[in-house]
């Protein structure tokens, strides 16, 4: 029933916000969001760590015909996704405040709209409603880069959507193929549910080719090089809520996918691919982490460093060790806190100098001690120091990989050496040196920007100090999913 | 069959009440008659008759498809409400035309016999190319007409040769004698049942504007007045579609292994024509006319698959292609009466000065790309799952994916103009309270389809 909450709030708030016109649809949809992470935090509370079995479930019938059934649930691993989403709405909103949209009323309903299909790909626990959520969040957030976002925004954005939609339709193909496949005679007999995905035993040649129809759906989403083209452009060009939406919570879209949908119920096949997809992966780090030390923009150069974290979390997951896994859990919640963090901030900096060009800026901690420091921690969670959120991902999936590999795991290593690089980069340029003619003068926080930016500083420290909290309720469910992968 | 006899007489009726002075009743009267012949047809749900010595079978299957042409024709009436005050003073032809040919896709749905279907396409037909050329001093008018008519007899022809041919080989018209007759090798072994079979296809992918047989769709949807584009692109799709199931279910289900190579041929060359046709437009009407096309191909995919829900795939897949075809048809008419242009630029920011329009163009857009919230995911996730439930064909699907694609990009390009693209110097379209009925009507019964399908899927 909790997940029913969770999941239909954000639509209802939706309808709410549409109706108020004005700024108070702003104030509207931050409450909305915030009721949603007490929802979010109340079934925290409630979630029997320890148990692999999804909680709070609901299941009825909803297309009978088609073997559709609503059917939702909460594992740890969902668990946490909700959790991340909750948590980075509210500020994803709160960190609208300062801006004047046009037509607030729909740009904020389309935020929370894209909550609950996001909320609803992460508990859904049939193929086709995941499918179904998996298309209704993408459309919010196309309509919100199109409308709000920059001069390229028509032609950046439509080569996104149509990119991200081609890749779901393999994956619907291939859920139909393995609805199918599951056992029942008759119209509506077949199940569509995960557990008859996961007692499937198909050959593995069939698995072979599922496996990429899958993949290809995930790993644009994600995205794993070399379907990351759209990416770059799309971060640059959204304004800059998107982005975060984008990066924070609808990437992990694809990597939930493969953990969820693609792993477990195509064993075989991911077995066939490993190297290909590790190799991929790799290449990802190595490729956006050069790309980023090359960038001038600091979105862009954000955005490729998304590609190689991103490339180790991929590279992480498909080692198939628990280790691997849980770090991959572990490095989706740390890298949503601070790419929205780092995002933030860049938009701080480009509201008040109207500039991204790092050579344009400098000199900034001159006068904004508070932004230095919450922009330091931030990004020392990115490049993943001991003590802060990112080391804990980076190790474990490290580790997993290596558990592999060790060739592999020496080349993801890299990332570490050369994020250091272009995140260090980017603040010498930003915040250092001399002032430039765009930075002469330059505010400090505002009370509105801290409030967004202390909680996630709390999470870097939080994760980083105390990966426990999070672990041990994802632990189980990882568990179990790599019995299941590996039962066969 | 009350439905056929209400529909000629409120048809003849209307044509008398166009002699009278005062125009202005004349669509609030027909859109009455259609509503009673709604309500009868109805009224037939579960009592299935036959008439004529069997010519014709009111059963669910005609009943249902009746539904949703009866339904589209009410849809479609209201927007011809500015052709009263502008062109023309023959209004009541029209719509006489109109309900005539109703009539005719009626029998399609219904026919028991050939002969019944052959005359049913040309009572539907002839109607049809009269009001292809109802726009009188325009040439391309004309020209949609002259095509139309001269490529349609030609069809016809086809399809009445591939009857006869058909009766050569099992000697009858009745569909269910020769299903009979195809079950004994004697009269199926012969080139006579083949090529009659043949004919048959080619005479109805015409009339449903599949590949090979679509020519004529892009210049005739173009040149032919909005109005009745959508009727043809609707009410004459669905009869056509559902007429063809029915031919090839009962009469020619026996012979599947010999005509479905054909038609899988027919189907993959529609949806690539269609869907690459449609992507290379920069005019909105032949865009719809080449995604009609396509829909005919995604339509086709479910007589490809021919099991137990292929009739119902196709019963959705109708009613939500007609209802976003007549909402895009219709704003486009409303767009062109008042901006004089058919290109996509047109639509430039519609968004901004007609919200109401821009949405209902915007769900009708996105159903007809199959985009989930709305009756179009459902109808290709319908159609999709029965084909890949046949097993060998997941081929078929992806094919048909991927050009879905295709679609989507076509159908994005209406709405990025209608949001993303300043307006230039026009003034807000008019859209009278009748027409903002009819399109809220076709919003929620789009949106309500895509949340709650079982409505109207497990009718059949």
């Amino acid at each position: 029933m909790i997940t029913a909450l969770l999941l239909f709030w954000p639509a209802l708030a939706a309808l709410l916000v549409l109706l108020i016109n004005g700024p108070g649809a702003k104030r509207v949809a931050f409450i909305a969001a915030l009721v949603e992470f007490a929802i979010a935090l109340f079934a925290v509370t409630s979630f029997t760590t320890g148990s692999t079995l999804p909680q709070f479930g609901l299941s009825i019938p909803w297309v009978e015909r088609a073997g559709i059934s609503f059917s939702i649930g909460m594992d740890g691993i969902s668990l946490l996704m909700v959790l991340l989403t909750t948590f980075l709405v509210p500020l994803i909103v709160l960190s609208s405040f300062k801006h004047e949209y046009k037509n607030p009323n729909t740009f904020y309903a389309l935020i929370l709209f894209m909550q609950t299909g996001l909320i609803g790909v992460f508990v859904a626990l049939d193929a086709f409603l995941f499918y179904f959520f998996w298309e209704v969040a993408l459309i919010p957030v196309y309509f919100i880069a199109a409308i709000w976002g920059g001069a390229r925004r028509i032609p950046v954005t439509f080569k996104f959507f149509v990119y991200t939609i081609f890749g779901s339709f393999f994956m619907l193909a291939a859920f139909l193929y393995l609805y199918f496949q599951t056992p029942g005679t008759g119209v509506a007999a077949h199940s569509a549910h995960i557990n008859a995905f996961y007692q499937l035993s198909l050959d593995s040649d069939t698995q072979s080719w599922l496996f990429w129809f899958l993949f290809l759906a995930f790993a644009i989403k994600m995205p794993v090089f070399p379907f990351h083209t759209w990416q770059p452009d799309t971060y640059t060009e959204s304004p800059v809520q998107a982005t975060m939406l984008l990066a924070g919570i609808m990437l992990k879209m694809g990597i939930y996918g493969v953990l969820r949908w693609l792993l477990p119920v195509v064993p075989l096949g991911a077995s066939q691919w490993l190297d290909v997809v590790l190799i991929l992966s790799i290449i990802g780090i190595v490729y956006g982490s050069i790309i980023a030390i090359r960038q001038r923009d600091l979105k862009r150069l954000i955005a490729y460093s998304s590609i190689a974290h991103v490339g180790l979390i991929a590279a992480g997951i498909f080692s198939l060790t628990e280790h691997g896994l849980q770090g991959g859990v572990i490095q989706m919640l740390s890298h949503g806190v601070n790419v929205v963090g780092l995002f933030f901030i860049i938009d701080i900096i480009y509201s008040r100098t109207r500039t991204r060009e790092i050579s344009s800026l400098g000199g900034i901690t001159q006068t904004t001690p508070a932004l230095s420091i919450y922009f330091m921690i931030l990004l020392l969670g990115s490049v993943s120091l001991p003590l802060t959120n990112g080391f804990v991902g980076e190790f474990l999936l490290l580790s997993g990989v290596f558990q592999y590999n060790n060739v592999y795991g020496g080349i993801a290593g890299l990332t570490i050496i050369l994020g250091a690089v272009y995140m260090l980069r980017m603040f010498q340029g930003v915040m250092l040196g001399t002032k430039t003619p765009e930075t002469e003068v330059f505010a400090d926080l505002t009370l509105n920007e801290k409030a967004v930016l202390i909680p996630l500083v709390i999470m870097v420290f939080w994760i980083g100090l105390f990966p426990n909290t999070f672990l041990e309720i994802s632990e189980p469910a990882v568990g179990n999913l790599l019995n299941i992968i590996q039962r066969r | 069959m009350t439905s056929i006899i209400l529909l000629t007489s409120f048809g003849i009726i209307n044509l008398f009440v166009g002699f009278m002075k005062s125009k202005r009743i004349l669509l609030p009267l027909a859109l009455l008659f259609l509503l009673a012949v709604l309500g009868a047809n109805l009224l037939q749900w579960n009592d299935t008759q036959s008439y004529f010595n069997n010519m014709l079978t009111i059963d669910n299957y005609a009943v249902g498809f009746t539904g949703i042409m009866v339904l589209s024709t009410l849809l479609i009436l209201p927007f011809s409400q500015r052709y009263i005050t502008e062109q023309d003073d023959n209004i009541a032809e029209f719509y006489s035309l109109l309900l005539f040919s109703l009539v005719g896709a009626i029998m399609m749905v219904s026919y028991e016999n050939l002969l019944m279907l052959f005359i049913g396409i040309e009572i539907l037909s002839i109607a049809m190319y009269v009001l292809a050329g109802s726009n009188k001093k325009s040439i391309r008018s004309n020209e949609a007409s002259l095509k139309y008519f001269l490529m349609g007899s030609f069809f016809t022809g086809i399809l009445l040769f591939g009857i006869v041919l058909i009766y050569g080989a099992t000697g009858s018209f009745d569909i269910t004698r020769i299903a009979g007759a195809a079950q004994r090798a004697e009269s199926v072994e012969g080139v006579m049942f083949g090529l009659g079979m043949l004919l048959i296809v080619a005479g109805i992918s015409f009339k449903i504007a599949a590949a090979p047989f679509h020519f004529w769709t892009p210049d005739v949807y173009e040149g032919t007045p909005t109005l009745f584009t959508t009727f043809m692109s609707t009410v004459v799709k669905t009869a056509g579609v559902a007429a063809f199931y029915k031919l090839m279910a009962s009469a020619f289900g026996a012979s599947y292994a010999t005509w479905y190579p054909t038609l899988v041929a027919i189907t993959v060359l529609t949806l690539l024509v269609g869907n690459i046709g449609a992507a290379v437009q920069t005019n909105m009407k032949r865009m719809l006319a080449y995604s009609s096309i396509s829909h005919a191909g995604y339509l086709l995919m479910a007589l490809i698959a021919l099991n137990e829900r292929s009739e119902s795939s196709i019963f959705f897949y109708s009613l939500a292609y007609s209802v976003a075809s007549i909402a895009s048809f219709g704003v486009l008419k409303l767009v062109t009466v008042q901006r004089d242009d058919e290109t996509f630029e047109a639509f430039n920011g519609l968004g901004k000065s007609n919200p109401m329009l821009a949405f209902a163009m915007t769900v009708s857009m996105l159903s007809l790309a199959g985009i989930p919230l709305t009756a179009g995911f459902f109808g290709k996730f319908f159609i999709f799952s029965s084909v890949i439930e046949g097993g060998d064909m997941i081929w078929l699907v992806v094919a048909a994916l991927i050009l879905a694609a295709v679609g989507i990009y076509y159908y994005f390009k209406v709405i990025i103009a209608m949001y993303m693209h300043p307006a230039g110097n026009f003034a807000p379209v008019k859209v009278s309270s009748l027409v903002s009925v009819v399109l809220i009507i076709i919003t929620a019964l789009t949106i309500i389809l895509g949340i709650a399908p079982a409505l109207a899927s497990d009718i059949l």
